[in-house]
């Protein structure tokens, strides 16, 4: 650390810098005396509309399996309105961000109806392996694709384990606003990142909700007290492939 | 040699451009494309720096929106859109990159082509 002596001015300004400092502060600690606690609740629920997402957040879901039924495709069908997404008939190639998937153990016979989307790694083998930094990971745990910068070379799709990302391959019109989708890039579950910036919950979630089963719970991960977490902590949560060492956003209970 | 400070640069420039303006006023058969406006009539920067600068405004907003999920509206094309659509005859918005419509006009006269609506919605919602 240095300590050359300070010009005059450059002392005046700092001396300025500790007054406003310590006037700010004071004003900080009578505003939490004047309300404890339900000011420091309204900075961690702020809109980030106008900031940043932080890494105090991790969005996360939990599926449910006892409650998601099977045949039922109510989440899937919210999420294609929800971004526009419209197929050409041809399930190998077509734009899927969930599907329904039937598994059944063949020993016992036990059957299971479970949603599967991007699960938003902590370490995404997407992120890994993309060439231009197009893929990548938001600070509050949304895995994303800037389409700008995707060059569909479909890298990402090769290393997702969970094989959660779908390549545009023909013209589109009709796009939504909130949700630009274009040919030549790869794409997958935002987790609706337009409706969280704004204090909502993904489309799949509301469907599954409306629809009477309430299998999706969305939410905080780091929020102890908020509905995905203190439900989490009382379960058994288990990630698909945990032999990937992942550490999933989207985790499943009840099998 | 003279020697000019950064001032009087300037402002030699600035009376540079003056005359080159002035000149191209002057030249009264100058065609220049008619743009429908929409219902823009005031826009979010004067009309002379969005003329010139409305691409580097709509990439800053498209970065802070993709990575820091801020979504004002400011700067943003969907902004840009919801201003500048105008209507057909039927009462239905025309895309905004159709011919003659708002961008398409401009980036036609200026042979630039344009990649945002390969991806983007081009009516408002």
């Amino acid at each position: 650390m240095s300590c050359k002596p300070m010009k005059k001015d450059e002392s005046a300004a700092l001396a300025q810098h500790r007054r406003t400092f310590f006037t700010q502060a004071a004003a900080g600690v009578s505003l939490m005396a004047l309300a404890p606690g339900v000011r420091l609740v309204e900075l961690a629920m702020a809109n980030s509309e106008d900031s940043p997402p932080s890494n105090d957040k991790r969005w996360g879901l939990l599926v449910d399996t006892a409650k998601c039924e099977s045949g039922c495709d109510e989440c899937v069908s919210a999420c294609n309105s929800e971004h526009g997404l419209s197929g050409h008939g041809r399930p190998e190639t077509d734009a899927q961000w969930i599907r329904k998937v039937d598994l059944k153990d063949e020993q016992t016979g036990h059957e299971l109806s479970i949603p599967i989307l991007c699960q938003h790694c902590e370490d995404p083998p997407c992120v890994d392996v993309c060439p231009t930094g197009a893929s990548f990971r938001r600070a509050d745990g949304i895995v994303l694709v800037d389409k700008h910068i995707c060059i569909g070379c479909r890298y990402c799709m090769m290393a997702c384990p969970f094989q959660a990302r779908s390549f545009i391959h023909e013209d589109l019109t009709g796009q939504k606003t909130h949700s630009p989708r274009g040919k030549g890039t790869v794409e997958s579950c935002t987790l609706c990142v337009h409706r969280v910036d704004e204090d909502q919950q993904p489309a799949c979630v509301e469907a599954c909700r409306a629809a009477g089963h309430d299998a999706l719970v969305f939410g905080d991960l780091e929020d102890a007290a908020g509905p995905l977490a203190s439900l989490s902590s009382k379960t058994a949560t288990r990630e698909l492939r945990p032999d990937l060492k992942l550490n999933t956003g989207v985790r499943y209970t009840s099998f | 040699m003279i020697n000019l400070d950064r001032n009087s640069i300037a402002g030699l420039i600035a009376l540079f451009l003056t005359l080159l303006s002035s000149t191209g006023t002057a030249v009264a058969d100058v065609v220049t494309p008619e743009v429908p406006m929409g219902r823009g009539a005031q826009c979010v920067e004067p009309i002379e720096i969005m003329r010139r600068d409305h691409f580097e405004f709509i990439k800053h907003q498209r970065d802070q929106t993709v990575y820091h999920g801020i979504r004002g509206t400011r700067h943003s094309l969907a902004g840009c859109i919801d201003c500048h659509a105008s209507k057909g005859t039927d009462g239905e918005f025309l895309p905004i990159n159709a011919e003659g419509q708002f961008c398409q006009t401009c980036h036609t006269y200026a042979a630039v082509k344009i990649d945002c609506f390969t991806c983007h919605a081009t009516v408002p919602d």
